[in-house]
């Protein structure tokens, strides 16, 4: 049943012209951003995902666009997950919050704006989550040294 | 203590999401993140009327480490040790779920015993995990004896799994493709006393707690939430059973030897905090049920795959042939090569759905390792847990929901 709902998906993006395929046991699409949200509506209200599982990003330092924006889904009735993958350049980093649809999205975009810089169009409250106020740049774009500190207390000598 | 800075050297880090009270009684506090109840450094301002929490406004991160960054510096071995800081309280499942995303993106499949002892040392860690958040939960209530029990049984598991690993609390045992070594001597038999010691004394924390008057009028209908705005917040784990559904990982998307495992999936009826700590306690009967079944079960055979993609060779051949100390070096130095793809693997953990995403550009360190971590989700919507009751319910919802610091921040 689980996999029928997944073809099932399957052929409903091809209408819609977005490529899908298994991989490692989940449905993963690539899709451009302006397509997310509403294959999220979709997959919410029509195939019952009903659990955010996570959003996140992976930094291309030499491709363009620059970042993929992840999104993992799980339907808590038919126990399948999906993937939803975008890609967004460096020069204009925004997507299409979901919070409208998902409560979770909240914080788990908080932490991709923190971490890449990422903004989410329609979220309101971007700000720092895992870091702090005042924090300068992305600390998991590749162009971020590792070894940068940025202490908000001073050393004591 | 309102939330203007006094001290002008020390700059806030966070910027509250409030900072005027919305009605004339309204005043807002500021409770941790260094506080004893909160376990783990977590920051809570909230708007009070009289007692009662209007808003309140959560922050984490008091723990970030980076360790998604550290890890794309490492190999996908030498990582390991980090995996384990995640959630401490039950760090073997950690490894194993992240050695189980490596092992599908290779495409390795683990030998049966290894199967079968992952998933027997994830149930127990499940157990020490559990262990740790009731004991602070109702000890934070007052119940101090109760604690006393639960720590000492808790601490008879870290000593054991210490015999097994070395470490107490860390303990870095998995290996792409197997563990790092067998079970030693006795582990088993030990085991069995440990279990037997165990049903002894939770025996005597549901006669200290279940029908406890202080502890019922304290978690009864406190920090209630409904299936769906749980599902909507993106809980998992025991939080989303209290509310009455059977949504179990190791039920929903079988891994490891949860196939072949007899188990009841507990839930509760309120979502409430009661429910929680009674999912818990019953979860743990269940652990020992299966463990029990898995000692039965645990084959022989060896531990590692033979696989000189992720395996070390033995020392005896790394010490005699030039093919074996090259492929150890190789192993060593640059890391097992990964081929290049994604992958995202979830295991059921203690406090929810432990998700890993590994991204590889097909060498031997990870281009991208990312943690759904159900910690930092659960205190996405923690404030919808908080909202509407007393202040001194902070302390006991915060104690059910079982946030850890390590896996929470990263």
């Amino acid at each position: 049943m689980a996999v029928d709902l997944l073809e099932r998906l399957r052929a409903r993006l091809s209408e819609d012209g977005l490529e899908a395929e298994f991989a490692h046991g989940l449905l993963a699409v690539q899709l451009p951003r302006e397509a997310l949200l509403e294959t999220v509506h979709r997959l919410k209200n029509e195939f019952g995902f009903d659990l955010f599982l996570d959003v996140t990003a992976v930094d291309w330092p030499d491709r363009d666009p620059r970042f993929d924006v992840v999104c993992h889904f799980y339907s808590t009735h038919d126990h399948v997950r999906v993937r939803l993958k975008t890609r967004v350049p460096a020069a204009d980093p925004v997507v299409d919050s979901l919070v409208p649809l998902y409560g979770s999205a909240a914080f788990m975009e908080r932490e991709c704006h923190d971490m890449f810089g990422i903004r989410f169009r329609g979220n309101e409250d971007l700000r720092p989550i895992l870091l702090y106020e005042g924090f300068q740049g992305h600390p998991l774009r590749k162009d971020y040294p590792k070894e940068r500190e940025q202490p908000l207390v001073r050393y004591r000598e | 203590m309102t939330m203007r800075d006094t001290d002008e050297t020390l700059p806030n880090p966070v910027r509250p999401a409030f900072d005027t009270p919305s009605t004339e009684d309204g005043v807002i506090v500021n409770i941790g993140p260094s506080h004893p109840a909160t376990h783990g450094t977590l920051q809570i301002i909230a708007e009070l009327s009289g007692e009662r929490v209007v808003r309140a406004d959560v922050h984490c991160g008091y723990l970030h480490r980076g360790f998604e960054k550290e890890c794309e510096a490492h190999t996908w071995h030498t990582l390991i040790p980090f995996v384990d800081r995640l959630n401490y309280c039950s760090a073997l499942i950690n490894n194993f779920a992240y050695c189980d995303a490596v092992e599908t993106l290779m495409g390795v499949e683990i030998t049966p015993r290894t199967r079968y002892l992952r998933t027997l040392l994830s149930e127990y860690s499940r157990i020490a995990d559990h262990m740790t958040c009731i004991a602070a939960s109702v000890m934070e209530l007052g119940a101090m004896t109760a604690f006393l029990y639960l720590m000492t049984i808790r601490d008879w598991i870290y000593e054991h799994l210490a015999d097994l690993t070395g470490a107490r609390v860390t303990y870095s045992y998995g290996r792409i493709g197997g563990l790092a070594h067998d079970l030693p001597e006795g582990w088993l038999e030990r085991l069995e006393q440990i279990l037997d010691e165990y049903e002894e004394y939770v025996g005597r924390i549901h006669g200290l707690m279940d029908r406890n008057r202080i502890f019922i009028d304290r978690t009864r209908d406190v920090g209630v939430i409904s299936t769906e705005q749980a599902v909507h917040w993106g809980f998992t784990g025991p939080i989303l059973r209290s509310t009455g559904v059977a949504r179990d990982l190791r039920r929903d998307t079988p891994y490891l030897a949860y196939p072949e495992l007899d188990f009841e999936i507990p839930v509760g009826i309120n979502g409430d905090n009661y429910d929680r700590y009674y999912v818990r306690m019953r979860e743990m009967d269940e652990s020992v049920h299966m463990i029990r079944q898995l000692m039965q079960m645990l084959p022989d055979g060896p531990i590692n795959v033979d696989d000189r993609r992720c395996t070390l060779p033995e020392k005896q051949r790394v010490y005699t042939e030039i093919e074996s100390l090259i492929n150890h070096f190789k192993l060593v130095i640059d890391g097992p090569q990964v081929p290049a793809g994604e992958v995202y693997r979830a295991h059921e953990a203690a406090n929810g759905e432990l998700g890993f995403y590994l991204v590889s550009d097909g060498t031997g360190t990870p281009h991208r390792v990312h943690v759904r971590a159900p910690s930092f989700v659960h205190m996405g919507g923690l404030h919808k847990l908080l909202e509407g009751y007393q202040l001194a319910d902070v302390v006991s919802t915060f104690g059910t929901v079982n946030m850890i610091g390590g896996e929470c921040d990263r």
